[in-house]
């Protein structure tokens, strides 16, 4: 919404290295402020570690961090402004949700008890409930609420919503556009729901294998790639000078997805016949970080295999 | 209501016009605000603004300062102008071609829009 000048976070060359096992390769990234950022990819591709070591909850191997233009390690000044809420968060054990947003003013200085409370209302959640004695989607409607209440300038959502039914995510995506829209600020979701979350991203950062493989704005991660449907035939025709991201076949018909295509290559592909279908945010990643070159051999063999 | 195909904001943008264009929406009435639409649509407030910012830069919508979005007049003509240009591309072309697939003549194809028209 900002069209701020200085990136909220800038990370440079960050590696971070747990024994032999490479988490985040050289990572570099900034964050746009103001903006909602999804941060994408598979279980284990280093997004908790990357927003742990942002947060200054986990040291870097080598590189450097700038949050809000300083190192964010011990630094109360930065921390004071973040919030971050995650999947696996502990409470002392007698803590009742009550509890939790009675404590939360002393760290969120924009924390917002009205809010707060119509989440309350919103999740129907029972604030007077040992938490240890709650569900799964109890538990993340309570960070959740944290999460949206505190107001922080820079918000880490990381799966926010395990066990949440669809219902509840519905109010918890309504809730963030609402008041993002009243409230800009940064936020930095990081979801497996990529479809539920798409049109609500303005970024979009995709991580795989600790390297990151997307770093661009949703609008244009969305026109990225074009599946090209048609006779096998014209197909192999129209892609043979591109780079395949995907293929598959049925009988003679191939589909195809490409990289993005302008104006004029739309055109010759329906002058051709083929038929261009779009692809969804989530097909792309799950294409983009799923295709080794072996995976590749296997689908265009396997799509070989049926027309002989 | 959004699809696939298109940039969100530009959807926004078609779906603001065509308001406009069957009145929904009169010259001088105010647009919904650019939070309005992000909660209608679930999309992010950013992406809703550059929909109705893009009206706003052709005229379109014009902005009263502390109050809101108003629809300009002379906007409906305008946006009926452009709609016409963009007919012949837009639904004569794909029309001909589907026809031409099924072998339908021109003079049939001719013969079922004037039977449709007079039906409607």
């Amino acid at each position: 919404m900002t069209d701020t000048a200085t990136p909220v976070v800038e990370v440079d060359g960050l590696t971070k290295r747990f024994g032999d096992v490479v988490a985040l390769d050289d990572v570099t990234l900034s964050v746009r402020s103001g903006a909602i950022t999804g941060l994408l990819g598979r279980n284990g591709a280093g997004k908790t570690t990357l927003m742990q070591t942002i947060t200054g909850q986990d040291f870097a191997s080598s590189g450097t961090i700038r949050v809000f233009g300083e190192h964010p390690v011990e630094n109360a000044k930065v921390l004071s402004r973040i919030s971050f809420i995650k999947e696996s968060q502990k409470y002392p054990d007698e803590f009742k949700p009550k509890h939790v947003f009675a404590c939360a003013p002393w760290f969120y200085e924009n924390w917002d008890a009205d809010f707060a409370a119509q989440l309350i209302d919103d999740f129907q959640l029972p604030v007077n409930r040992r938490i240890k004695k709650m569900s799964r989607g109890q538990l993340s409607a309570v960070g959740v609420i944290v999460g949206l209440a505190a107001r922080a300038p820079l918000t880490f959502f990381d799966e926010p919503y395990l066990g949440l039914d669809a219902v509840a995510r519905q109010i918890f995506y309504d809730r963030l556009i609402a008041d993002y829209g009243e409230h800009p600020r940064t936020i930095i979701l990081s979801t497996h729901l990529i479809d539920e979350v798409a049109n609500i991203l303005e970024h979009v950062v995709v991580i795989d294998k600790g390297r990151i493989i997307m770093d661009e704005s949703a609008e244009s991660a969305r026109d990225s790639a074009t599946t090209v449907v048609g006779p096998r035939g014209a197909v192999d025709a129209f892609v043979a000078t591109r780079k395949v991201l995907h293929r598959e076949g049925v009988g003679g018909l191939a589909s195809v997805t490409v990289e993005r295509l302008d104006a004029d290559e739309r055109r010759d592909a329906l002058a051709a016949g083929l038929e261009l279908a779009p692809v969804s945010l989530q097909q792309l990643i799950v294409r983009t970080t799923n295709s080794t070159v072996t995976e590749f051999a296997e689908s265009a063999s396997a799509v070989n295999g049926v027309r002989s | 209501m959004i699809d696939e195909g298109k940039p969100i904001f530009q959807q926004i943008a078609e779906q603001i016009e065509n308001d406009i264009i069957s009145g929904a929406l009169p010259e001088e009435s105010q647009v919904p605000s650019t939070n309005e639409f992000a909660a209608f649509h679930r999309i992010n407030p950013a992406t809703a603004g550059k929909g109705v910012g893009m009206l706003v830069d052709d005229g379109i919508l014009y902005k009263k300062r502390g109050i809101g979005m108003f629809v300009s007049s002379g906007a409906r003509e305008q946006l009926l102008a452009k709609r016409r240009e963009s007919f012949r591309a837009d639904f004569v072309l794909p029309l001909i071609s589907e026809a031409k697939k099924l072998g339908i003549s021109p003079a049939e194809l001719n013969n079922l829009i004037t039977q449709e028209g007079e039906a409607s």
